[in-house]
This record gives structure tokens, sequence and C-alpha cells, in this order.
């Protein structure tokens, strides 16, 4: 019972029912995307920022092959290179949000009292400011890009994470093995980090991953409203918010090609996502 | 516990949450290092002028605590001081663009729970049949199409292919004018949402379906459309209700988004092109006024729920 559930075991442990055929095909697409973005400089054919004025608003052809732009650049190239900040900046405050929220609900859960009503009260207060309203504040006040806005979320989302690993942590307190360690004399400290702590983590950690295609979302948004990372740096935000004129004009392919990215990029996570927390057994400890 | 005594538990819980997010909000300016006239007057020539506005606005020779007392009384009389971009009250700037917001909040709120209560109980009654599949998927479909992408594609197929709504503005303001600009905005508005009702309106109705007072019901003679609504649905509005108070905040901060698109005059526009401009009173109002919203909403549908739910009064044992 004590022995933690490593969320590798998991996902090489056989399976209990037959495979899930949009999991694996998400797992491809994720795979097939981040490969592109580590590799974009050899994978995309064309420089991503390589003006072509005789090639505006090209039609999808051999050479282009989801067209160009309105500057002539190769819409391919730029959703390519587009995937990096796309997929690393929700990775940081998928990760960072983790951390924060793991520590915070530890803290509150094996702690109790007074500190786990404080903390309790503060996370409140977090939850009604909207995360992509707490990633605007943070632009309005630090300037536009995406450091602060990523560092922003990462504080937004603690809180989700916190609530669940002090549920977890709280419900895991009263379990005879922690009894048991702290007769034979280990600290509440140790116990709490040593035993406790591995237990709780794959379950929160899957439920995170559903964060991940919100946060995706929410910072190509915060890009789309010009607020993000910067036109003309190639990113699905950015791309939609300069192909905005051209959409008028009838050049639908330079933005629906950064949109369907972001669909797509966003139904394969939150696949995954589910399938991990199904796995690992959301919320009821194993 | 009675009536009075647990209102007045949540009205209490109400303001401390509210006074919180205001610290939030006000001293979110003090984490920005330097001077804060020259934070406030980022972009703009320091005239002497707009140094004293400054100053004067936000009592910037006071000591912090004093400038919070004295944003907070203005606050309370409904004044949030004076936009840097416009030279107008930001009351007057926001009162000017509110409407559209709260119009697009509520067109798009009606959609929302039309299609996810439609979808979600359609679901339940079907479970585990095709019907109730081809639901699910759609719904989560729907859930992964961000406001800024389902724009941009109601934009292209509805306003430039087909030609059946306009792509721009909000009207000549005439009623049924202001509905029809607001069609395709409130439809990229509410398509993410509508899966979180959805959802939950299924997986509350399934839980109810499954319980013994329905099977009650049914073995009494109750008629199947009688029993779903009098013994499932209304056991299964409780849930329902807490997720669509949690939806509210979301959906003013994302119209900021859909207005941004649609070239609509709302206040989500207008706190995109205050930060744009370095309009700092504006973003604090609106910011403040997205809680307030939120945070009241959310009070509202607490208080209500022992009268739509006479249970959750007598406490989670009784469920």
């Amino acid at each position: 019972m004590t022995t933690p559930t490593l969320a590798l075991e998991v996902l090489r442990a056989p399976r209990a029912r037959p495979a899930n055929t949009a999991y694996v095909i998400s797992l491809v697409v994720l795979g097939v995307l981040t490969l592109a973005a580590i590799f974009a400089p050899w994978v995309a054919p064309y420089d991503p920022d390589q003006v072509d004025l005789g090639a505006v608003y090209a039609s999808p052809s051999t050479a282009h092959w989801l067209g160009t732009d309105a500057l002539g650049r190769d819409t391919l190239s730029r959703m390519i290179y587009g995937a990096r900040t796309a997929l690393l900046a929700p990775l940081i405050v998928v990760v960072a949000s983790t951390i924060i929220g793991i520590l915070l609900g530890l803290l509150a859960g094996w702690r109790g009292g007074w500190l786990d009503s404080v903390l309790g009260r503060i996370f409140d207060v977090v939850f009604a400011f909207p995360s992509l309203l707490i990633a605007i504040m943070a632009v309005a006040l630090f300037g536009k890009g995406l450091v602060a806005p990523v560092i922003a979320m990462s504080i937004a989302y603690a809180p989700f994470v916190a609530r669940l690993t002090r549920s977890l942590v709280a419900s895991e307190r009263s379990r005879p093995y922690v009894s048991a360690y702290r007769v034979q004399g280990f600290s509440g400290g140790w116990i709490a980090t040593r035993r406790v702590l591995p237990n709780v983590t794959p379950i929160v950690g899957a439920q995170s991953t559903l964060n991940f295609g919100y946060v995706l979302a929410e910072l190509a948004a915060l890009s789309f409203l010009g607020l993000g990372v910067q036109a003309p740096t190639a990113d699905w935000g950015a791309m939609i918010n300069e192909a905005q004129a051209g959409l008028l004009g009838g050049h639908f392919l330079p933005a629906i090609v950064p949109a369907v990215a972001v669909v797509i990029a966003v139904v394969a996570v939150n696949v995954i996502g589910e399938e991990l927390s199904d796995r690992i057994g959301g919320g009821s400890p194993a | 516990m009675t009536a009075a005594r647990r209102v007045a538990g949540k009205l209490g819980g109400l303001l401390l949450t509210l006074f919180l997010a205001s610290l939030l909000v006000f001293f979110s300016r003090f984490l920005v290092p330097g001077d804060p006239v020259s934070f406030l007057l980022r972009g703009r020539k320091p005239s002497p002028e707009a140094i004293a506005q400054v100053t004067a606005q936000y009592g910037l020779d006071l000591p912090p605590w004093q400038q919070y007392l004295n944003w907070l009384a203005g606050i309370l009389h409904g004044d949030f001081g004076r936009s840097l971009q416009y030279r107008q009250d930001v009351t007057a700037v926001i009162g000017e663009r509110l409407p559209v917001t709260l119009g697009l909040v509520v067109m798009a709120g009606l959609m929302i729970a039309v299609v996810g209560l439609v979808g979600g109980i359609v679901a339940a009654l079907n479970r585990g049949r095709i019907l109730d599949r081809s639901v699910l998927i759609g719904l989560t479909v729907l859930g992964a199409i961000p406001s800024f992408v389902g724009s941009i594609v109601l934009i292209a197929v509805f306003a430039v292919q087909l030609g059946w709504f306009p792509s721009f503005g909000s009207g000549d303001g005439g009623f049924l004018d202001t509905v029809y600009h607001l069609v395709l905005p409130s439809i990229a508005l509410a398509v993410v949402f509508v899966v979180l009702v959805g959802k939950v309106t299924r997986s509350s109705m399934v839980d109810q379906l499954g319980r013994e007072h329905v099977e009650v019901a049914t073995s009494r003679g109750l008629g199947r459309a009688t029993v779903v609504r009098r013994h499932v649905f209304r056991n299964a509005i409780g849930p329902i209700l807490t997720v669509s108070g949690l939806l509210v905040a979301g959906l003013i901060v994302a119209s900021s988004i859909v207005e941004a698109a649609f070239g609509l005059a709302g206040i989500g526009s207008l706190l995109v092109q205050s930060v744009d401009r370095l309009d700092f009173p504006v973003v604090q109002a609106i910011v403040l006024l997205v809680v307030f919203a939120f945070v009241v909403v959310n009070a509202i549908i607490d208080i209500l729920e022992p009268w739509v739910d006479p249970r959750s009064a007598a406490g989670a044992g009784a469920r």
C-alpha cells in the first residue's frame, strides 16, 4: 500500500482494458509536435521570418504546403517554429505550479490548524482572479512578452494543485502507516516528505497535466491580444493576430493553420491528461 | 444553523475575500521596482501637470496604507480615478462600454445554459449508448476550441464566406441590431464553456438516476417524464448551479478576446487597450470589477442554494 506508484510504472503497466486509440493517437501527435519544435531549424522548409513579397498569400503548393501569409512568409515553417513557445511556456507553467502547489498543499494538509485556514483563504482569493486576468495584469505591470505572464500563471494555477494535494494529504494523514511511522519515532517532517508525498504526487501530477491545455490556450490568447509574444515572432497566437486583417479579405489559411494547431495540441494534451488521471485514479488514493 | 446566521456568515466571507482582492489589486503596483510616478506615466511625457495629476490621484506623497484607504474610499463612492488615455473619469469610460460586454455575456450565458443542459440531459438519459458517447465527444471537441479560434472560424465562414452576419462592431444601438451583431461573438464566447455545464449536468443526472428514490418513484407508477423532471433533474441542479457560478469571471475575461476579434467596444477590449496604452487606473478598475462580479455571483448562488435544494442547508450528511 505504501509503495509509491510512479507515473512511469503506470504508463508501462499491463492494460486492464483495450488500448485507447484516442490516447495513442494523441501521444503520437504530441510527440510529432515536440520533435518538430525541438528540431524546427532542420524540419521547417523555410526561415520563418523570410519575407517574399513575390509570393504574398500564395495558395498551398509543392513549394509552400500550407501557403504563405501577407508578407509571403511560409505558413508551415512559421507553424513549426510556433510550436516552440506553444509547448515550452505551458510546460514551465505546469511544472512550476505543480511544485509550488504540492509544497503549499502538503504544508496545509499536514500541518492543518490556522495555517490551513490562512492558506485556504488565500487560495479562495486567487480563485476569484481568472488566470488569463492575472496574466493580463502581469503584462500591465511588467510589460509585454511571455516572462511575466508565465510567472503569474504559475502562481495562478498553484492553488488548484494545492487544494487537491491538501485533501489527499489530509486523508493520508489518518492512515495506519502514518501512525506506524510515528510510533517508530520518525519525525513528522520526514513522514510527510518521504512517505506521504510520494503517495500523493502521481495523482496530483496526472491532474496537473490537465492544466497544460488550458495554459496553452490562454497564452496563445494573450499573444492573439497582442500582449504576449510580439509580432513578427512566429507564435501561434501572434500569427492569428497578424492574419486577422487578411481574414476579411478572404485569406483564411494564415489564420486557420495556427488556429487548428492550437486546437490539435489542446485536444492531444487533454486526452493524454484524462487517460493518465483515469489510470492513476484521480481523487481516491490507491 | 438558522438561515439568517448562515447568510451572515457567507456575507462576512464575501467581504473578506473582496477586501483581500482589493489589497492584491492595489498593492500589485508596488511590485514594480522604481519610482511610482514614472511607472504610472510610462510612455507619456512627464509634464508637471501630468505628474501633479497622478500624484494627487494616488496620493503618492502619502504612506502606502494611506494611499490604499483613499483609493478604497473613492471606489466605495464609485470613483475609480481618472483614465490616463481618455482624460475622463474611469467610471464614465467603463460605464460607456459596459452594456456591450453585458449583452455579450448574457447571450453567451443563455447559449451555454441551453446547449449544456440539453446536451447533458440527453446524454444522461441515454447513458452508455451511442447518443451519450456522441454528445460527450461533441462537448469535448467544443471544449478544445478557444474563443480566439472560434472567433476567426466564425468570421471566416459566416461573415466573410457566407456574409450572413457582420464581422465588426455592435451595430446602430437598436436592440435587434445589437443582438444580430452579437450572435457570432457570443457563439465564439460560449463554445469553450459549454463542455463544463454539459459534463456536470450529465454526471449529476447520472448520479441521481442510479439512486433508490428514483427506483421507488418509478415503481410507484410515475411516468418517465415526471420522474426525470421531479426526482432526477431537481436533485441534480445544485452542482450545475455551482459550476455555472464559477464560469462568470471566465466569461467576462474571455469576452476581451472576442471583443478584440469582432471590434466590439466593451470592457474586455478596453482592458486590453488600456494595458497596451499603459493606462493603469483603468486596468485596476476592470480587474476589480471582474473579481467583484465573480465573488458576488458565487455568493448569491451559495446563499440561494438551500432554497433550490433544501438538503444542502441540512449539511452534506443528508445527501
